[in-house]
């Protein structure tokens, strides 16, 4: 099955500062692709550079056959791509049923996938009319996710999602990306704990200073500890 | 403009202001007239300021050209009265006139102006104000450097007498269309698909855009609805003053930039009960301590802020 998602040769520049520098990735269809490194590598801009929050400066980036490079972020989104950023991004102003409303891009919700969506994130529905600005850091988690796959997407960029979150809730994270793991979404995971990026990614890219610097199967890295420590190292020692 | 739990305390502020005045003025029927005329300024510095407040909230424009789209307003409405005969059927289409003309000046100035410089404050105050300057001149050449005058329509003259209370007819009609533009910006704000996307967007535009929607247009609709709602103020307060001059929107400025700040950057709600508390202090100090009304507004505002630093109502920008 060819890839969903490829870049080839990114280069992304913020400023006077070289961030990317010629990143090649391929994310497989239906598979979930963990994309991990070390503070600053350039994970988040990788994935910001794919949603066209911040301009590719030189390089392809390809999402089922087609150049994406040079599109408007919500040309971008409205491919089918969903965004769940490391702020989460959330409307606190609005109720957790607005946040959901307006992520409904195609229509009214679908009270289907909604009751899906409430059997692994349960507060959503508790606290469906409060403002999403009073929940708490893992519920605002929740209802960022919620709002990227509240329709069907073809794939799912997702920014360290277990941050700052009590184990329990990363548990329930954990299972709830495994979940949508079975719906066939392609997902793509910049995560730095360790022990939720072995148990959900079937694929792995690593990171080091603006370019990807192994590729593979995730249980290869997972079965291989001195891999691990090269290309990880610190971010091991803190986040396993 | 928040759903489910509204801040009701600083609408409950209001309430006490109005009741701290009551001892302070006296008599009751001219407290009564003073809460009017302190209600009917309110609301129509609202509508001038309600579209200044969404500007900046959503799109991070600092536009001194607002006065601009006020003065505009009420020069038509002086152009539009005289062609529809001054009478109180002439009131409607002069607003009409005033909104679009004022609206389809917004829309140049955004493209033209603005849009160049989105993210790059300094310049948008240099750009603003310049544009501001030149467009005065053009108000000049049109409507010549003289005071116009803006006369009412005969219906709206004078004022009803309940008992002891006079309260002129033309501060009703000001309360009234205050009150239609607040509601219709409030429905559109919290039940509508459009009024959830506006607020959003001021909240965090770049995550509205990767949900997928284009905010660059909703940028422009919102500048536009807000040049409009400039400028029908214009044309209410023009008819207020009886009078326009270049002057009129500029003058409004200071109070409309006291009346978002107070209220909080980019809330409708906020911006509402901010223009009715400067309304109302206005009308009561001016009314008791005349030589303290010039900066009781300015007082206000510090003492808003020493509370609540981000105003009224803030919107929590991310």
């Amino acid at each position: 099955m060819p890839d969903l998602l490829t870049l080839r040769g990114v280069n992304t520049h913020i400023g006077r500062y070289h961030i990317l520098q010629g990143v090649d990735l391929s994310v497989p269809r239906g598979k979930l692709t963990m994309l991990l490194g070390r503070n600053g590598a350039g994970k988040t801009t990788c994935l910001r550079t794919i949603m066209g929050l911040w301009r590719a400066s030189a390089g392809a980036i390809e999402f089922a056959g087609r150049d994406i490079a040079r599109l408007a972020t919500p040309s971008i989104a409205n491919l089918g791509i969903g965004y769940v950023p490391e702020s989460m991004g959330i409307f606190a102003g609005l109720t957790v049923r607005d946040n959901l409303v307006l992520a409904a891009r195609s229509g009214p919700l679908d009270e289907a996938r909604l009751e899906w969506i409430f059997r692994f994130f349960e507060a959503l529905k508790k606290f469906w009319h409060l403002p999403a600005g009073n929940l708490s850091g893992g519920q605002k988690q929740m209802l960022s996710i919620a709002r990227a796959i509240v329709e069907p997407r073809k794939l799912v960029l997702v920014d360290e999602p277990t941050k700052g979150l009590a184990p329990s809730i990363i548990n329930n994270l954990i299972a709830a990306f495994a979940e949508l793991k079975n719906t066939d979404t392609t997902i793509l995971m910049v995560e730095q704990n360790f022990h939720a990026a072995r148990s959900l990614g079937d694929a792995v890219a690593v990171m080091d200073a603006g370019r990807i610097v192994h590729a593979g199967r995730m249980a290869d890295l997972a079965a291989d500890e001195p891999l691990q420590n090269r290309l990880l190292g610190l971010s091991l020692e803190a986040h396993q | 403009m928040r759903t489910g739990a509204l801040d009701l305390i600083p609408i409950a502020l209001l309430g006490a202001v109005a009741l701290v005045a009551l001892p302070l003025v006296g008599s009751p029927s001219t407290w009564v007239t003073l809460t009017v005329a302190g209600l009917a300024m309110g609301l129509l510095v609202f509508i001038m300021a309600s579209g200044l407040t969404l500007v900046f909230g959503l799109m991070d424009v600092m536009n001194f050209a607002h006065g601009l789209f006020i003065a505009v307003g009420a020069y038509v409405a002086v152009s539009a009265m005289k062609l529809f005969g001054g009478t109180l059927g002439a009131l409607v289409p002069a607003m009409l006139a005033a909104m679009l003309v004022a609206g389809l000046l917004g829309l140049f100035f955004e493209r033209v102006i603005i849009k160049p410089v989105y993210g790059q404050h300094l310049k948008q105050i240099l750009i603003t104000t310049g544009g501001m300057i030149v467009a005065e001149q053009l108000l000049h050449v049109v409507w010549g450097p003289d005071l116009l005058p803006l006369a009412r329509p005969e219906e709206l003259r004078g004022a009803l007498l309940f008992g002891d209370v006079a309260i002129e007819r033309y501060r009703l009609v000001a309360v009234g269309v205050g009150v239609l533009v607040f509601a219709a910006t409030a429905l559109t704000l919290n039940r509508t698909k459009l009024g959830l996307l506006i607020r959003a967007g001021v909240e965090n535009s770049e995550m509205v855009e990767a949900m997928g929607y284009p905010i660059r247009r909703l940028f422009i609709g919102v500048f536009v609805a807000g040049s409009a709602l400039a400028g029908l103020g214009g044309a209410l307060w023009g008819m207020y003053q009886q009078a326009v001059t270049v002057a009129i929107g500029a003058q409004m400025m200071v109070l409309i930039f006291i009346v978002i700040i107070i209220g909080g950057l980019g809330s409708v709600t906020g911006c509402f009960v901010g223009a009715l508390l400067v309304g109302l202090v206005a009308n009561y100090v001016g009314y008791l301590s005349p030589k303290v009304a010039l900066g009781s507004n300015i007082l206000l505002m510090v003492l808003i802020l020493l509370w609540r630093p981000q105003g009224l109502y803030p919107m929590g920008k991310s």
